[in-house]
């Protein structure tokens, strides 16, 4: 067991666990920040996708360790009140069906236009391939990308 | 579907009496009272501004502030939206002041009206299921407030009218606001049903069919605070996972249960039927210890006979061997002898693996057993939250009323969580432990303790007359599954005067279990694959041969032409690409779908290009959650047909997770999408999977008229594409 500490969404936060603990674990079960999801739990599907130092990662298969002294930031803390541009442009859209994918959706496509503010389709679709949606919302989540790269 | 309850049954059920004290109202015999927000806290109602239950469906608050109760569960197809407007269009309830929440688990008061009262979300049935009960309840709702005004005002009802959620008398200029009237509204001893021509006239419906009505869950869905079971925390929470059988049917014996109680933080280890369980402090240190397990399993179980590569030549056999009756599903006039006098026999064969649901929430609940072991409850996400909580009472050896079910959101559910398996599952953990347990099943116990969508071939033979077009039909389905296997094998609008359709199934012992929507998926396929094959030897237009079959069904005829017109069929098309066209009804919604494609020679590769798709679903209650709903089948249908396969060895799963199991992508979807819906006023029908079982057969036709050639194997991996072009 260690003692880690972690900087998630600006605040810092302290747990006790083994240091090969996911950070996925740590963030649902220690933390509950439960809106960042499992999945998969070996970087197939993205539902776990935070930032760490904003960049996108799966953190199902992040050792918390590797993520102390690193700025976290989940979908709870993506926004103050929900409203970055891509979470207004998914309820324009009404992307979400089931929704459990779309936490990892929101921070793909967000680590995205913060590196290319005006990405193409084909530059969403790549970002985007790695984060798999059972319910087949595609269509609409790369409407509402679209959309909010307007207006950022 | 209509008024399959008749209105004088609905009164005396929902039969409602005021208790003394006027402000708690009771329905006979049941004695419940929606239970009070238990995710919402600051929805509790405080004393002074309760307001007033007006029905089981809702509850009024004097500053006008609504809540209605919403019996469906919500796995994504926006049910929890589509449902409260049905009920509030008639109560004409202002929706900017509706708060919906889950009912009671309690399907005597909130099942639907056409299905036994069950409360199951499956079928796409919500929406129609409960349409003519909601809208009745919603009716008499309105009639309460209006009585009361009535009375209050001391004016014949007749003269009062409403707008939402005021009640107008003109004749004075008067009104008054539901809120209002819920702070001194009585309910009548007993509820007047309402009779259907004073319900709505469709015309002058606000919230019914309006585009601009958004779902409820959708912003808790963008920010992370929408609520799954597997996000339940509870105080003194422990963890459990379980090691189930690789071969279904194996029992486990444990040989190392003593090192893995000594593995800290492990808590308890329980032997179930199937499979091993732990429950440790953590998550975590639960899963270390799942993995330190050490277990025999018993050997002798059918599955491992099973291998389903081998199986297809069973069914082969089966399909052949006219010996071996099995059970008929449809049969008029006289088959063997039309098919014997054709003008030409057609005969194929089509094949389709074991699929598995892949919804993205694997299955977890959360049962907690009182400390004195007397009552228990569940958070679980279900679609079929009254037989969870029953399973999880025996499991308890509780009375289901001693046992409180929580619904939560469903990562998705697709047939899967209509099974109460988990739920059992998380009990048996609890009760060993007396603990709060959160269980939780790892992708790979998801996908290798699966239930699948059966395995299954499909033997067509058909007769054409001398004008070329079909008159008789002989189809005999093989495999696994059972009734699964039957759905969607009739063909209710296609003139087929002779025709014959029996099921010849095997059980091999396999876990399988409906899989959105169910058997239409894998029967429409080889329908309308083989109509096309038939067609093209024909020299036949694939669209206008299909319209003859149809001749004696408007409904049919109309989604057809629509989509033909949407995808200009017949239009001159790019070099290297060609269309598809396929028909299919499914929870009586008659659809209908086009897609362009273009092949990769070199990498068998598929790549649709446009999906065009018409539905009939009768009146669309939500139109942009209804466009959501077919847009997902289709690309979950796409999903099938391209990539999704589980095979078995010996009784073995061989896949375990997303590598090896791969799910469409976005690099996989198509320019365009488009859907339509006809202009109806007949009741709803399912939208859930319309879309769905025509995309595969649409996209095999495309093939076949691109290439020349039959895709016959499902899913049409760039392998087997491959080798069917290489096969000339
Ligand atoms: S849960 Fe992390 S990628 Fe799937
Ligand atoms: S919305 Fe259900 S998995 Fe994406």
């Amino acid at each position: 067991m260690a003692t880690i500490t972690l900087t998630i969404n600006g605040e810092k936060r302290t747990v006790n666990v083994e240091p090969d603990t996911s950070l996925l674990w740590v963030l649902r079960e220690h933390l509950g920040l439960t809106g960042t999801k499992y999945s998969c739990g070996k970087s197939y599907c993205g539902a776990c996708t935070v930032h760490l130092d904003g960049l996108p990662i799966r953190s199902c298969t992040t050792p918390v360790s590797v993520a102390e002294k690193r700025a976290i930031t989940t979908i709870e803390g993506l926004s103050t009140k929900g409203d970055h541009p891509l979470q207004k442009a998914w309820i324009e859209e009404q992307v979400a069906q089931c929704g459990y994918c779309q936490s990892g959706q929101i921070m793909q496509a967000a680590a995205l236009l913060a590196s290319n503010k005006k990405p193409s389709r084909e530059e969403i679709i790549n970002q985007m391939s790695g984060v798999l949606c059972r319910c087949g919302t595609y269509m609409r989540i790369l409407k509402a990308i679209e959309r909010a790269a307007k207006e950022i | 579907m209509k008024n399959s309850k008749s209105p004088d049954t609905t009164v005396s059920r929902r039969k409602f009496l005021s208790a003394a004290g006027g402000i708690t109202f009771a329905i006979t015999t049941y004695a419940i009272l929606p239970q009070w927000a238990f995710e919402n806290p600051e929805l509790e109602p405080n004393p002074e501004d309760k307001g007033r239950q007006i029905s089981a469906w809702v509850h009024i608050r004097p500053d006008g502030r609504i809540n209605i109760y919403n019996p469906a569960a919500e796995m994504g197809q926006g049910s929890m939206t589509a449902l409260p407007v049905i009920f509030a269009e008639e109560m004409d309830a202002d929706w900017s002041l509706v708060h919906i929440e889950y009912s009671p688990i309690e399907p005597k008061i909130y099942g639907p009206g056409v299905w036994g009262g069950r409360m199951m979300t499956v079928g796409s049935r919500a929406v129609s299921g409960y349409y003519d009960s909601l809208r009745q309840a919603g009716a008499q709702a309105r009639y309460v407030l209006m009585d009361n005004v009535a009375k209050k005002w001391n004016v014949p009802i007749t003269e009062l009218s409403t707008e939402p959620s005021m009640v107008i008398h003109r004749a004075s200029k008067r009104k008054i606001s539901y809120g209002e009237i819920a702070s001194f509204a009585t309910l009548p001893e007993k509820l007047p049903a309402i009779p259907a021509d004073q319900l709505k006239d469709p015309k002058n419906f606000r919230l019914i069919g309006n585009q601009k009505i958004t779902r409820f869950d959708i912003p808790a869905k963008v920010n992370g605070s929408a609520k799954y079971a597997i996000d339940v925390r509870l105080p003194g929470m422990v963890y459990g996972v379980i090691s189930r059988s690789p071969v279904n049917g194996a029992k486990p014996s444990l040989l190392n249960a003593t090192e893995i109680r000594k593995i800290t933080g492990v808590i308890e280890v329980v032997t179930l039927d199937h499979g091993i369980g732990v429950v440790a402090d953590t998550l975590e240190k639960a899963l270390k210890a799942k993995a330190a397990l050490r277990i025999e399993w018993s050997k002798g179980a059918k599955a491992a006979t099973h291998s389903s590569e081998q199986a297809y030549a069973e069914y082969t056999a089966l399909v052949n061997d006219d010996s071996r009756k099995g059970r008929s599903l449809e049969s008029k006039g006289d088959p063997a002898n039309a098919i014997k006098m054709a003008t030409k026999v057609y005969t194929a064969m089509y094949k389709n693996d074991y699929l598995y649901h892949a919804q993205m929430e694997p299955l977890n609940a959360v049962v907690s057993l009182a400390a004195d072991g007397t009552s228990a409850e569940v958070w679980c996400g279900t679609q079929a939250p009254d037989s969870a909580k029953g399973a999880a009472a025996r499991v308890l050896g509780l009375d289901e009323s001693k046992v409180t079910l929580y619904p939560h959101y469903l990562g998705g559910g697709f047939g899967r969580r209509s099974s109460p398996d988990y739920v059992e599952e998380a009990a048996a953990l609890a009760k060993a432990v007396r603990k709060p347990v959160k269980l939780i099943w790892t992708r790979e116990d998801d996908m290798q303790y699966g239930q699948f969508r059966p395995i299954c071939l499909q033997h067509l033979q058909a007769g054409v007359d001398q004008a070329g077009n079909i008159t008789s039909w002989k189809y005999i389905i093989s495999g696994t599954g059972d009734n699964l296997l039957a759905s969607g094998a009739e063909m209710p609008f296609y003139t087929l005067p002779d025709l014959l359709i029996e099921l010849r199934a095997v059980d091999h012992g396999i876990r399988t279990k409906h899989w959105r929507a169910v058997g239409h998926g894998p029967n429409k396929y080889a329908i309308e694959a083989f109509i096309d094959e038939i067609a093209q030897d024909q020299q036949k237009d694939p669209y206008q041969y299909r319209r003859h079959l149809m001749r004696n069904h408007p409904r049919a005829l109309k989604v057809l032409d629509t989509v033909a017109e949407m995808a200009g069929w017949g239009k001159k098309l790019p070099q290297g690409r060609a269309m598809g066209i396929a028909f299919a009804e499914r929870s009586g919604s008659p659809g209908a779908g086009v897609c362009e494609i273009s092949l990769d020679r070199e990498t068998g590769k598929i790549k649709v290009h446009h999906i065009w798709a018409a539905v009939d679903g009768g009146v669309i209650v939500q139109p942009d959650n209804a466009r959501a709903q077919t847009e997902g089948s289709l690309l979950m249908g796409l999903s099938s047909v391209f990539h999704e396969s589980i095979t078995i060895k010996n009784g073995e799963v061989q896949q375990s997770n997303f590598h090896d199991y791969p799910i469409l992508r976005m690099a996989d979807i198509p320019e365009t999408l488009e859907v339509k819906f006809i202009d109806s006023q007949e009741a709803p029908s399912g939208l859930g999977e319309a879309g769905l079982p025509f995309i595969g057969p649409a996209v095999a036709n495309a093939f076949l008229a691109l290439t020349g050639q039959a895709l016959r194997h499902m899913p049409f991996t760039p392998e087997r594409v491959l080798a069917t072009v290489g096969a000339k």
